[in-house]
């Protein structure tokens, strides 16, 4: 096996998660983006817990879904309360803390 | 290394999916592709633990979740496709760009050494050993995170939790206001007609007919119209079809048509059923609905 190939691949889809975030104006899919880099980061967790023969990173990715999973109830909560009173999904209506 | 192999252009593919489908429900099918290859991945990486544990958090538990509050927000969920920010997407793309050739010329730049493996760390089993870990040298993060799921889970409830200001309107108010409404504006205070009536089918996204013709409406539901599934049924479709079933030699159930003229009942059933007979039935209700159309629009 080989590391770099992994890490390579981690790199790409948190980019492709970062872009999707800059780009995309559905509040849900924005999250969806954000749990895509969470996901490459763990991947490069796991990759570097198998090379350097040590367990830590497991530990590591098991922590980061854990928060993931808070984050996600938290994020959509808030993201439906934001649709009941606005009738809308997308992250450009909610702008009423713009200056 | 093949699963990782056959897997690692799958999961981009889907990944760079997610930033160009239109509707919400498919970037999160895709982003389930992306999920699950990862968790073949965790699988090959010494990490059953994780392997499972992917798979039931994030394609079980995140996913669902995903789709239930898609569900819930509904149709309004597919996306705009007008920028707000001008130039937003190409200088979106561009410092994604930038950032994938940083990435990959930086990690070029490494050497990673050669892999140790984690055969001596699993040998008394991956999850032992984690939850060896777990409960050690972290079991202070461990004890946190009981905290963080707890508040996480009572902000959920906080938020979603939706005080009611005004008393739940009971069968008497109901009532009561159909009939004020029916008195002030004229409302119909009955129930709304059926879809499909008259019309070409007795589905629920084809409007029903009014005797002139048009199509009904307020016979289509809310949901069909705002996702804009409604067909199309006027009347004069409805004498395209009957021509065409009764081209070659059905001249007889044509003429058949005056002495069906009085039976409304089992006109209108037949073409709500739509059966292998529907040409007679069928300019038989176009007629009945010239017929009737003075008495209606008096009605009216």
């Amino acid at each position: 096996m080989e590391t770099e190939p992994y890490i390579l691949l981690s790199a790409i889809l948190f980019t492709i998660g970062a872009v999707g975030v800059l780009v995309r104006r559905n509040a849900i899919v924005v999250f969806m983006c954000v749990e895509l880099m969470l996901n490459a980061s763990n991947l490069a967790l796991v990759t570097f817990a198998k090379a350097n023969g040590n367990l830590e990173g497991q530990v590591a990715a098991f922590f980061v879904m854990v928060v993931a999973a808070a984050e996600v109830v938290v994020g959509l909560a808030i993201i439906m309360t934001i649709f009941r009173t606005r009738r809308s999904a997308s992250v450009d209506d909610a702008s009423l803390l713009r200056f | 290394m093949t699963a990782f192999w056959i897997l690692a252009p799958i999961m981009v593919l889907a990944a760079i999916g997610i930033l160009f489908v239109r509707k919400a429900v498919h970037a999160a099918l895709l982003l389930a592709v992306v999920m699950i290859s990862l968790a073949v991945l965790y699988a090959g990486l010494d990490a059953p633990f994780l392997f499972a544990v992917q798979i039931i958090v994030y394609t079980g538990a995140i996913l669902m979740l995903f789709l239930f509050v898609l569900m819930l927000v509904g149709v309004d969920a597919s996306d705009s496709v007008v920028e707000t920010i001008r130039g937003q997407r190409v200088l979106a793309a561009l410092l994604g760009i930038l950032m994938v050739v940083t990435l990959v010329v930086g990690l070029s730049q490494v050497s990673f050494g050669t892999v140790v493996g984690l055969d001596a760390a699993n040998e008394g089993g991956n999850v032992e050993a984690l939850a060896d870990l777990l409960f050690s040298k972290y079991v202070f993060a461990f004890e946190v995170t009981s905290a963080l799921l707890i508040t996480a889970a009572l902000g959920a409830m906080v938020l979603a939790h939706r005080e009611r200001t005004v008393p739940k309107a009971g069968q008497r108010a109901l009532a009561e206001q159909r009939m004020r409404d029916y008195a002030e504006s004229g409302k119909h205070p009955g129930p709304l007609p059926a879809p499909g009536v008259y019309a070409r089918h007795n589905a629920v996204d084809t409007p029903a007919l009014l005797p002139d013709g048009t199509p009904a409406e307020a016979s289509i539901s809310r949901v069909l119209a705002a996702r804009g599934a409604v067909r199309t049924a006027r009347a004069d479709q409805v004498d395209e079809v009957v021509r065409q079933l009764a081209a070659p030699g059905s001249q007889t159930e044509v003429v058949d048509v005056p002495e069906r003229e009085g039976d409304d009942v089992t006109s209108a059933s037949d073409v709500a059923v739509g059966e292998s007979d529907a040409s007679a039935p069928g300019s038989d209700s176009s007629t009945r609905a010239g017929d009737h159309s003075t008495g209606e629009g008096e009605r009216a």
